[in-house]
């Protein structure tokens, strides 16, 4: 858990050797409420960083993921679509969205976790 | 000034605070979107034992005097004076050209009629009532008064009462003096209850002690309503439309259908006799994506009507919505398409309620 990283869009990035397993936060699942949807890319697809490229929907709202990279989708979690309760019961965990394989630098202002936790106490 | 400065807050601020209760503007008030459980497992809970809901936002209010129902009348196509005491009805008001400026509830109590308005409304709706009234007709609001209701298939046997569905009594729940009505906006049995302001945190403790009462917020109050085809103003009801256009042509009295002396009524009755364009239908996507108030309806290509509500029904365990389509479109069972993200989503018209009404009739 120590090389995860977090964006100002509530995603985490977890790197597992040259790939980017990307999902939402425990924050952002909370924030959403119970999820009863979820719209996710083509494996193959070329993203840039900050792009919408996936959907989730809970009972109240609809929110879009972002990209947190930029690189090409390699894999995306379809046993969400049946059961997109996994992203408030596991966000970090089997509730994963998508992973990227990275193209070029990675964005300067991904934050750790203290850096997020502090993130999330200054929205309160 | 912030915003949260000059919201107004209920009688159960405080509890709701204590219950765990995130916070939200709504209609110019503090009110509680969900508390702990969350959205899903209240909205269960209220179809399954019961829940309690602030509603102390809605606004209250009595006429009294010689002629209050027939003055009633001149703004709703209800009938108002044929309503027998200890009954309530749901009516709506109308502006001069039949469009709905509000839909509200009136009961006969006997020596006064009680009426309860959206909140959002109330500033517009009692004025409006208030400018039909014949001398010796006198419009009380009732700011200093509660409501909150209990719904659900429990609270039968937890506040046994001898009404019926839409029965309206004075009676005492936990020794506080009270007017319930059997009545609600899930589709569930229950009761709506008035209590003085002061009594208010009193009555929902005592009522949330009893086995299986769970409080419920705003989100899944929009749920419940959905999934039992009741409409939300400003959402499905708006003053451009109709009642018959709103399919809520029932909550119109025979009698008033033969004397058409309310206002609006010359639109209403050409409405009825020659058809209107659009017509509120239910909606029923397919899969699991929801599609929400103003997605765009499409049949075959062209745009047909608009949804007004939309979400993911809890019970019905699959999205549900409604809107307005063009009349030929509003057949059951039609072929629609929602563009939702710039993207067809399938979808069929289909009967409400989507979840059964369990009303004690």
């Amino acid at each position: 858990m120590s090389d995860m990283k977090y964006t100002k869009d509530h995603e985490w990035i977890r790197f597992e050797g040259d790939v980017a397993v990307i999902g939402i936060t425990d924050h952002a699942q909370n924030a959403l409420g119970d999820v009863v949807f979820v719209d996710l890319p083509e494996a193959g697809r070329e993203v840039t960083a900050g792009e919408a490229v996936a959907v989730v929907e809970s009972v109240k709202a609809a929110s879009d993921v972002y990209a947190p990279i930029a690189g090409r989708v390699t894999e995306v979690n379809s046993g969400l679509v049946d059961e997109p309760a996994l992203i408030n019961s596991e966000p970090t965990g089997a509730g994963w969205f998508f992973k990227i394989a990275p193209a070029g630098a990675l964005p300067d202002d991904l934050m750790d976790a203290n850096a997020y936790a502090a993130y999330v106490e200054s929205l309160a | 000034m912030t915003e949260s400065e000059s919201l107004r807050t209920t009688p159960l601020d405080a509890l709701n605070r204590e219950l765990g209760g995130r916070m939200v503007p709504f209609a110019g008030y503090s009110m509680p979107v969900q508390y702990t459980a969350g959205i899903m497992a209240e909205h269960l809970h209220c179809r399954a034992q019961a829940g309690l809901f602030d509603v102390s936002h809605m606004g209250q209010a009595e006429l009294v005097g010689e002629g209050a129902a027939a003055a009633l009348e001149q703004l709703t196509p209800a009938d108002v004076q044929g309503l027998k005491p200890g009954r309530q009805r749901y009516g709506l008001l109308l502006n001069e050209a039949g469009g709905i400026v509000d839909d509200f509830m009136f009961a006969n109590m006997g020596d006064r009629l009680f009426l309860v308005v959206n909140a959002s409304r109330k500033q517009i709706d009692l004025p409006l009532i208030e400018s039909v009234l014949p001398s010796g007709v006198k419009l009380r609001p009732l700011p200093d008064r509660a409501l909150l209701a209990l719904q659900g298939p429990a609270v039968a046997t937890l506040i046994p009462t001898p009404m019926s569905f839409m029965g309206i009594m004075e009676m005492e729940i936990a020794g506080i003096p009270v007017i319930a009505s059997r009545s609600g906006y899930t589709g569930e049995d229950g009761l709506e209850i008035s209590v003085a302001a002061e009594q208010a945190e009193k009555l929902a403790r005592a009522l949330l002690a009893m086995p299986g009462v769970m409080p419920i917020g705003l989100g899944a109050r929009d749920s419940l309503r959905l999934e039992a085809g009741l409409c939300l103003y400003g959402n499905d009801l708006d003053e451009t439309t109709s009642p018959v256009e709103a399919n809520l042509t029932w909550s119109m009295g025979k009698r008033r259908r033969m004397e058409w002396n309310f206002r609006g009524a010359d639109v209403v009755r050409d409405h009825l006799d020659h058809g209107v364009k659009r017509l509120r239908v239910g909606i029923r996507p397919e899969g699991r994506q929801p599609a929400r108030g103003h997605t765009e309806i499409r049949k075959d290509g062209a745009i047909i009507g608009e949804v007004t509500s939309g979400g993911f029904g809890p019970s019905i365990g699959a999205p549900v919505a409604m809107g307005y389509v063009a009349r030929d479109a509003a057949a059951d069972g039609t072929a629609l398409d929602l563009i939702v993200r710039d993207k067809p989503l399938p979808a069929r018209v289909a009967a409400m309620p989507f979840q059964p009404h369990r009303y004690a009739r």
